[in-house]
């Protein structure tokens, strides 16, 4: 399983990365590995606000169709289009491949976002 | 040892003392005493086969069907011709099952008939995806306002008076359950009140129902609805007779989000009012949300086309409680029987069809209200049906009718009690001139 460095991360499995305002979220390799062959994802649309822990997508596999939640509070100003016809992208690349892009309306919140060491520890328990 | 049940008494014994019961008795000793019948069954004596089925025959014989009546009577449910080659077909015990098989390993025909079928829906409807059928056109109507409910996250939804009332009642007891707000828009002059539409409908509104031609009959105002539905971001549905769509404008020209109907004019018989079925189709963006089965064209291993259940993930045993509905079946034969006739018409047959029961149904308002005793309840351009009313009490007109072997109209006052003696009637392309004749003569000696 993959963890990387530069990210924070969710209970529920979402990786964000930061860039000054803007939050790029996707969900984590532990998560793509347990979900298994991803078949839809669900985007929501751009210039919904939402809240941290609400549900912004819903990623179906073969076999469960799973909600994932905003890590962080804020408008969706982007999403990964690529996805509707290539949701498998997730499969391959977890980490390259983000499903929506958050102007965050409380940066702060990211403090309550683990960091890689945490989070693989966060795994190791889920096992 | 009855000729049927293959137990002897002996066996009944020997499963009795390996479950450890002195007597059949014993098995209901869970369930209460004051529940308990301590007599035997009032039941009459036994008869042979031939007294059966001769007395079963003679109870029949109370009945009168459609093949005894000239039948003037709609509101759902239709009297339309049925080839015969739909029955031919569709009793073939290849596909006559109580169930419908899907596992593509066995069922090749049945999978590429619910196809076909689906195919044809979307033809007819103009709409991008069908799924397999639904129970009836209710069911369908409500699997349709729970899609809306489901995409919007909204939690009301606007329904037009001038639906199927039967339809929504159903609507009413499902949405009861699912905290969703139904409102209902009045009618004027027997169409929805597009005045009344815009003032019920706003940000809760998830979906908005209207039936087209509606209940009455009547082509509704669907692109002044539509209009109104999408600037408030709602969907539209569109409940639909899938019969007038050999005429009229497609929903889909109408920018339908979901087009739900009953089907069973199309190919099945009037069944005593069911099984029938209920399609539905939608366009691609809502596709996820539809529920129920889809079939979809595939490729096996050798590359040869197959057909194969597709899109899974949208049921419930994979979406588990965040799938759209609990339905995971459709109403396969009746199914079948609807593709078989949309095929054995194709496009002009079934615009013949359509054409044929405006003709006849505008013939039979002409002739009834020539002479002034009866007079159109409303003033609207009409499919096949149409509504009239008299001083005459609707339930008169009706038991007179049937003196004469006519089935009447449906009378309206049940459901729509400020339209007092008003009878709605229905002429499909089975009526002829004769018997059209023969109805404005009836009434107007009542």
């Amino acid at each position: 399983m993959e963890v990387r460095n530069d990210l924070y991360y969710s209970n529920d499995h979402e990786w964000v990365s930061v860039e000054g305002n803007k939050a790029y979220v996707g969900i984590t390799d532990f998560a793509q590995h347990s979900l298994g062959e991803i078949v839809y994802v669900e985007l929501p649309e751009v210039g919904d606000e939402l809240s941290a822990g609400d549900v912004f997508s819903v990623i179906e596999s073969v076999k469960a169709a799973s909600d994932s939640y905003m890590p962080v509070s804020g408008k969706i100003i982007e999403v990964n289009e690529e996805l509707s016809d290539s949701p498998q992208l997730i499969n391959e690349d977890p980490y390259g491949n983000w499903i929506v892009v958050v102007e965050m309306s409380d940066k702060s919140e990211l403090d309550d976002l683990m960091n890689a060491e945490q989070y693989e520890e966060f795994c190791s328990k889920e096992d | 040892m009855h000729r049927y049940i293959p137990n002897t008494e002996a066996d009944e014994r020997l499963m009795l003392d390996s479950i450890g019961a002195q007597s059949i008795e014993d098995l209901f000793t869970d369930i209460p005493k004051n529940l308990q019948l301590d007599r035997d069954l009032d039941l009459p004596q036994p008869m042979s086969e031939l007294e059966l089925s001769t007395h079963m025959k003679e109870l029949s014989k109370k009945n009168k069907n459609i093949e005894d009546l000239v039948c003037f009577l709609g509101a759902g449910a239709y009297d339309h011709y049925i080839p015969s080659i739909v029955k031919h077909l569709a009793m073939r015990s290849e596909f006559y099952t109580a169930y419908t098989p899907y596992q593509p390993e066995i069922s090749q025909g049945t999978l590429q008939a619910i196809f076909e079928y689906q195919t044809m829906i979307c033809n007819l409807t103009g709409m991008e995806v069908s799924n397999a059928s639904m129970y009836d056109g209710a069911t369908a109507c409500v699997e349709a306002a729970m899609m809306t409910i489901e995409s919007t996250r909204r939690n009301s939804i606007v329904v037009s008076s001038t639906v199927h009332p039967e339809v929504r009642k159903v609507i009413k007891s499902y949405m009861r359950f699912r905290d969703v707000k139904v409102l209902e828009v009045d009618m004027a002059g027997g169409v929805t009140d597009l005045e009344k539409l815009k003032s019920l409908i706003d940000k809760d509104t998830a979906g908005v129902i209207i039936q087209n031609p509606n209940f009455f009959g009547i082509i509704e105002d669907l692109a002044e609805v539509e209009k109104i539905t999408h600037e408030n971001k709602s969907l539209l549905i569109n409940y639909v007779d899938p019969i007038s769509l050999g005429i009229l404008k497609s929903p889909s020209e109408y920018g339908a989000d979901i087009v739900v109907g009953e089907g069973q004019s199309l190919g099945n018989s009037l069944n005593f009012g069911g099984p029938y079925l209920g399609f539905m189709a939608t366009t691609s963006k809502l596709m996820r949300k539809m529920p129920g089965r889809i079939v979809g064209q595939s490729n096996d291993v050798d590359g040869k086309r197959a057909f194969v259940l597709t899109l899974q993930a949208r049921e419930q045993h994979i979406r588990r409680y965040k799938a759209t509905s609990n339905i995971c079946s459709n109403q396969g034969l009746n199914a079948l029987m609807a593709a078989i006739y949309m095929t054995t018409l194709g496009k002009k047959g079934l615009r013949e069809v359509a054409m044929q029961c405006v003709q006849k149904a505008h013939y039979a308002m002409d002739k009834i209200t020539e002479s002034g005793k009866f007079k159109p309840l409303f003033n609207k351009p009409f499919f096949k049906e149409f509504a009239i009313t008299s001083s005459i009490e609707a339930e008169k007109i009706n038991n007179e009718l049937l003196n004469h072997n006519i089935l009447g109209g449906y009378q309206l006052e049940k459901v729509y009690p400020e339209l007092k003696n008003g009878l709605l009637l229905c002429v499909t392309e089975k009526r002829t001139k004769e018997q059209i004749d023969k109805l404005a003569q009836v009434l107007e000696v009542i």
